[in-house]
């Protein structure tokens, strides 16, 4: 007799045979096909040159997963068969996961970065300045590391005036991506901060992965506040520090990129008062200088001496006028003098006084012997008085 | 929102600012001394604070309720 199944039946069978004849399995593999579901739950498949089985690993057992698996990473895998029977589909139930070698790590890392870069969260027109003297510097590392104590010591050395918040998360394990996503968040949120310090001190590159996942990735790229990463050593670069605005090498560098030194600072603040006050004393005694200088010089001096000499011109001019003046009024004096004798001294009076007579014929001064006219009445003026004759007959 | 920036490094920009001002030589002596005046006032202001300061530490938690508080973080230095 030849068995008639129902579907349900015979996927029932399916499911107790497949599932009772495999206990726990390892399985290599590479990823394709990885769908996390914001259920929580992640589908994938794993596959190999000529064959692919489907994979489902459960919420809360992910968690377990250091990394987000990516398609192309080889893993290894531990589970059990599992018979999905409404579908009729077999697949792993998957309960661990680790990548199949650091070489796979590297390549999730190569194929996190290319893709991040091509949606350019690197690019540098998104990077933010950093400020230069913070008031408030938010800090996102495990409360109990070594990376929180460097970075305190160093803040305390160079800059106490600032205030350092702390938004604890861990730094490695499962988890550790999306606390420090949270931490970002929540420093974010609170307004007051001016730069974010992302640290941790060194490791492996297991130890490190939580900060070479997307999700960490991501809220450095959302965050408004700036953010400085100081992750593990030199030569560690996590994909954190290609996003965040800057990488600096360690916890400690980190605290130091984001604060002034304040022994610099208090040395400038004090060469303030001292270089400018020497400068304004320099600069009032530049322009006494010049005030004196142009007051000594020619052309400042001049009209003084322009007026001296003016002065001099005129005394000596208005001297030699009077000199002249003088001198005419004496030779005119004399010159009046002279003349007011020969006026005198030409009086006729004077002559007649001396016993002179003057003749005269009809008025007119007869001079000369043959000028006398016998016939002719002749006036004869003495001194003291005039006679006439009568001309001969 | 991240401040655009602390009192602090305001004032020490606009002290470097001043100082820029005077080292340059188109100023007048008149506004030389006003500026240096108040740069003399920044610098009492930011040695005050300096003087003073000593590092505050402190933690955000986010609450169940979604509101952040702010406690004060005691480090053990030493462990």
């Amino acid at each position: 007799m030849t068995k008639i199944y129902t579907v349900s039946e015979l996927n029932q069978s399916i499911k107790f045979t497949l599932e009772s004849s495999y206990g726990w399995l390892d399985v290599e593999g590479e990823i394709s096909n990885f769908r996390p579901y914001s259920s929580g739950h992640w589908y994938f498949s794993l596959k190999d040159e000529t064959s692919q089985i489907s994979c489902v690993m459960w919420r809360g057992r992910n968690n377990y997963v250091f990394f987000t698996p990516q398609d192309g990473i080889k893993v290894r895998i531990k589970g059990k068969l599992s018979v999905y029977e409404t579908r009729g589909n077999y697949q792993i139930d998957v309960a661990a996961m680790k990548p199949l070698g650091i070489g796979e790590l590297q390549l999730a890392f190569e194929k996190l970065k290319e893709k991040l870069s091509r949606e350019g969260l690197f690019d540098e027109q998104c990077k933010k300045p950093i400020p230069k003297i913070p008031s408030t510097i938010g800090i996102v590392t495990s409360k109990d590391g070594a990376a929180l104590r460097d970075v305190i010591s160093t803040l305390r050395r160079r800059f106490p005036a600032a205030e350092l918040i702390l938004a604890h998360s861990s730094v490695q394990g499962a988890n550790a991506s999306s606390e420090i996503a949270d931490a970002i968040k929540t420093l974010n949120s609170y307004k007051k901060i001016d730069v974010i310090i992302i640290c941790r001190g060194g490791g492996s590159l297991e130890d490190l992965w939580a900060f070479n996942e997307e999700i960490t990735a991501r809220a450095i790229f959302k965050s408004k506040i700036p953010i400085v990463t100081g992750i593990g050593h030199e030569v560690d670069f996590t994909i954190a520090d290609y996003v965040a605005d800057l990488r600096s090498p360690t916890p400690t560098a980190a605290a130091e990129l984001v604060t002034p030194n304040v022994s610099g600072l208090i040395e400038y603040i004090e060469d303030f008062s001292y270089n400018n006050f020497e400068k304004i004393k320099n600069q009032i005694k530049f322009y006494s200088d010049s005030i004196r200088n142009i007051l000594k010089s020619y052309a400042f001096s001049l009209p003084e001496s322009l007026l001296r000499n003016k002065s001099q011109k005129l005394d000596f001019t208005a001297y030699r006028v009077q000199q002249s003046f003088s001198n005419y009024f004496q030779a005119t004096k004399s010159r009046i003098e002279r003349s007011m004798n020969v006026i005198k001294n030409a009086n006729p009076k004077r002559n007649l006084s001396r016993g002179y007579s003057i003749v005269r014929q009809h008025s007119k001064i007869i001079m000369r012997v043959k000028e006398l006219n016998k016939t002719l009445e002749t006036e004869i003026e003495f001194f003291d008085g005039r006679i006439k004759l009568d001309g001969e007959k | 929102m991240a401040k655009s920036k602390s009192d602090f490094e305001k004032d020490f920009n606009r002290l470097e600012e001043i100082s820029d001002t005077l080292e340059s030589d188109k100023i007048t002596l008149e506004d030389a001394i006003k500026l240096y005046e108040e740069g003399v006032d920044i610098t009492k202001k930011l040695m005050e604070i300096l003087s003073k300061a000593e590092l505050k530490i402190s933690q955000l938690k986010t609450e169940l309720d979604g509101t952040i508080k702010k406690s004060k973080l005691e480090i053990d230095e030493e462990s």
